[in-house]
């Protein structure tokens, strides 16, 4: 069954005042992710890549194009109706430092989808033992809670954005280049977790990635890009 | 010739926890023209070594120790003196672009002030060397990308910029931290060359999580575990025969070795496990390795390991 559903998307930016220049960041995108798949993508750096799972997401509004999710065209959607479709799909940014409050402590963080009541309603002391719970499942420990994100080293707070989008448990996922920022040991431990993720709740995730390896190891088909478009999309048994 | 000899050197971090204790006694040697890798863990004390050497930590850190650069202790120097020597002498590329540029600051004008800082260049001259800078960390069409703002660029290109920034004014010593994360093989296998390139005469020290990149820059590499370092020794040494535990876990966690993660989780920082620091984690751990702190020893010509079992 697909999940996303992509049709001819673009985004093209235009800058300068006097000469205006235009970026065609993406030019006429089309595909699709089923339930429980992994997409690869891959491509030269400005080939895109972001941009598109910002467009997926919404987070930037398309110049052009549609965008189905589960069935409803998210193109369309009201600011509103958009808010209610956003716990179900997340993403995790290149660079954590951007996608973290800095004024917000790490288990405040963690904290704060339990607080809005995204899961129901929960008792201060059962959200503490949440986050403590989310905190050891990333590697991290409970002496970084109380500090704030400038306190952290960059995997650390990239792993404070991976417990913060496991406490929303979205089901889908789009990954930026989600362990870059990470040893070869911690990225191990992780790409095991979202593996498991994948395996015991049918997780559905774009994986952005320079690595070949570690990409191949995620996705179940791979996409790549160059200059604002799709050249081809293969399995990655053999991509 | 030695240019950098840090001694004894202990970066600590009051918080509400307590101490964090970030760089815990590191001792490293860079001689003229040396290039040096730094890996280790996320959270191990890399970046805070790197900021110590630079004096870029917040006015609450406390720093004990020496570091003698080309004899003089950049701790005893006053601010205005370290000002000079950052960026003319030393300069550093940071890990963070979003956080480290300045978001209302075209970026051609800021590698134009990063040079001007240091060299007596007039405005125009500046901005078109920034563009050349632009250029040789190969940014397509640097004369427009000059005029952009920082998030007008993709995340490899924002990176590209701050490698552009350290490379700018020509110091002798660089420390770079992460220049190569998110960037795609061929892009990333040029900025290699361009960083060799950029420091055969001079020296280096390069923080990296790609083995493949400390593998072409570095002849040799750190290892750093806890705020301490455990293994030092030629790069080849050091990723063909790694003698430390955690170094060979380390090698076997490669997606191309299988994807095994070391078991357990980082150490705290602020009560660092008594003994051996990596001993809750080591297969090879003995009893002794509870309660007796190894010491840094070469074990052959060059290979230092912190470890009982070389003891
Ligand atoms: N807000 C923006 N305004 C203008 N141009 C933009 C903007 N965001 C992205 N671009 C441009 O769109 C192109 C694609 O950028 P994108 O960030 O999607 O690349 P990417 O494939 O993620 O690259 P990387 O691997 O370096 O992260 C680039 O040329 C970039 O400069
Ligand atoms: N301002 C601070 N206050 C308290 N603790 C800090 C502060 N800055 C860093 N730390 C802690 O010091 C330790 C070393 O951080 P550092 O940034 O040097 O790690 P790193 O080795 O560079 O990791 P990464 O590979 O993730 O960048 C970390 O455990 C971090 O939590
Ligand atoms: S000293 Fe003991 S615990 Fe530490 S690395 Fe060596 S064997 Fe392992
Ligand atoms: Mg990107
Ligand atoms: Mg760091």
């Amino acid at each position: 069954m697909r999940l996303i559903d992509v049709q001819d998307l673009k985004k093209h930016y235009s800058s300068g005042m006097i000469n205006k220049q235009y970026t065609r960041a993406v030019d006429g995108v089309s595909f699709f992710i089923d339930k429980g798949e992994t997409l690869g993508l891959v491509g030269e750096s400005g080939c895109g890549k972001t941009t598109v799972g910002r467009l997926l997401l919404r987070l930037i509004e398309p110049t052009s194009g549609k965008i189905v999710f589960d069935g409803v065209d998210i193109t369309g959607l009201g600011r509103k109706e958009m808010r209610k479709m956003r716990p179900r799909m997340q993403m995790i940014f290149q660079d954590p430092e951007s996608s973290l409050n800095p004024k917000m402590r790490i288990g405040e963080s963690i904290a704060e989808p339990f607080r809005l009541g995204l899961h129901g309603r929960m008792g201060k002391a059962e959200i503490k033992e949440r986050v403590l719970e989310l905190v050891d499942i990333v590697g991290l420990n409970p002496e970084h809670v109380n500090r704030f994100p400038y306190q952290l080293s960059g995997g650390q707070n990239q792993r404070v954005v991976l417990a913060r989008i496991l406490a929303i448990n979205p089901e889908f996922i789009v990954a930026d280049e989600p362990t870059a920022s990470l040893d070869v040991s911690v990225q191990a431990q992780i790409l095991r977790l979202i593996m498991d993720l994948k395996k015991d709740f049918g997780l559905t995730m774009l994986f952005i990635s320079h690595d070949q390896e570690v990409v191949r190891h995620m996705s179940d088909r791979i996409a790549m890009m160059d200059r604002g478009k799709i050249k081809r999309i293969e399995s990655a048994k053999r991509a | 010739m030695l240019l950098l000899d840090i001694i004894h050197l202990k970066t600590q971090f009051p918080t509400q926890d307590g101490m964090v204790k970030a760089v815990d006694t590191v001792d490293l040697q860079i001689a003229e023209g040396e290039r040096i890798g730094l890996i280790g863990e996320t959270g191990c004390g890399k970046t805070v070594l790197g900021m110590s050497i630079v004096r870029l930590l917040q006015p609450s850190t406390t720093i004990e120790g020496r570091i003698l650069y080309r004899g003089r202790d950049i701790l005893q120097l006053d601010e205005e003196e370290m000002r000079r020597l950052r960026g003319k002498e030393i300069s550093m590329i940071l890990q963070n672009p979003t956080t480290s540029l300045n978001p209302v600051l075209k970026i051609g004008d800021q590698i134009a002030e990063a040079i001007q800082l240091h060299q007596k260049l007039g405005k125009r001259e500046a901005k078109s060397k920034a563009v050349e800078m632009l250029e040789s960390v190969n940014i397509p069409d640097a004369q427009r990308r000059a005029d952009q703002y920082p998030h007008e660029l993709s995340g490899g290109m924002k990176e590209r910029v701050m490698i552009a920034m350290g490379l700018a004014c020509d110091p002798s010593f660089i420390v770079a931290d992460e220049p190569t994360k998110g960037l795609d093989a061929k892009t990333k296998m040029q900025i290699v060359d361009l960083l060799r390139e950029a420091t055969a005469h001079k020296s280096l020290l390069i923080i990296t999580h790609d083995l493949g990149v400390a593998e072409a820059i570095c002849d040799r590499i750190a290892v750093m575990y806890a705020g301490e370092l455990l293994e030092d020794a030629s790069s080849r040494l050091i990723l063909e025969e790694p003698i430390h535990p955690y170094m060979q876990g380390f090698i076997n966690s490669l997606p191309s070795k299988g994807l095994m993660p070391i078991p357990g989780t980082s150490p705290s920082l602020i009560a660092p496990p008594h003994g051996c620091r990596f001993h809750p984690r080591c297969s090879r751990a003995m009893k002794i390795c509870e309660r007796r702190h190894p010491e840094m020893v070469e074990v052959e010509r060059g290979h230092y390991v912190r470890c009982l079992l070389c003891a």
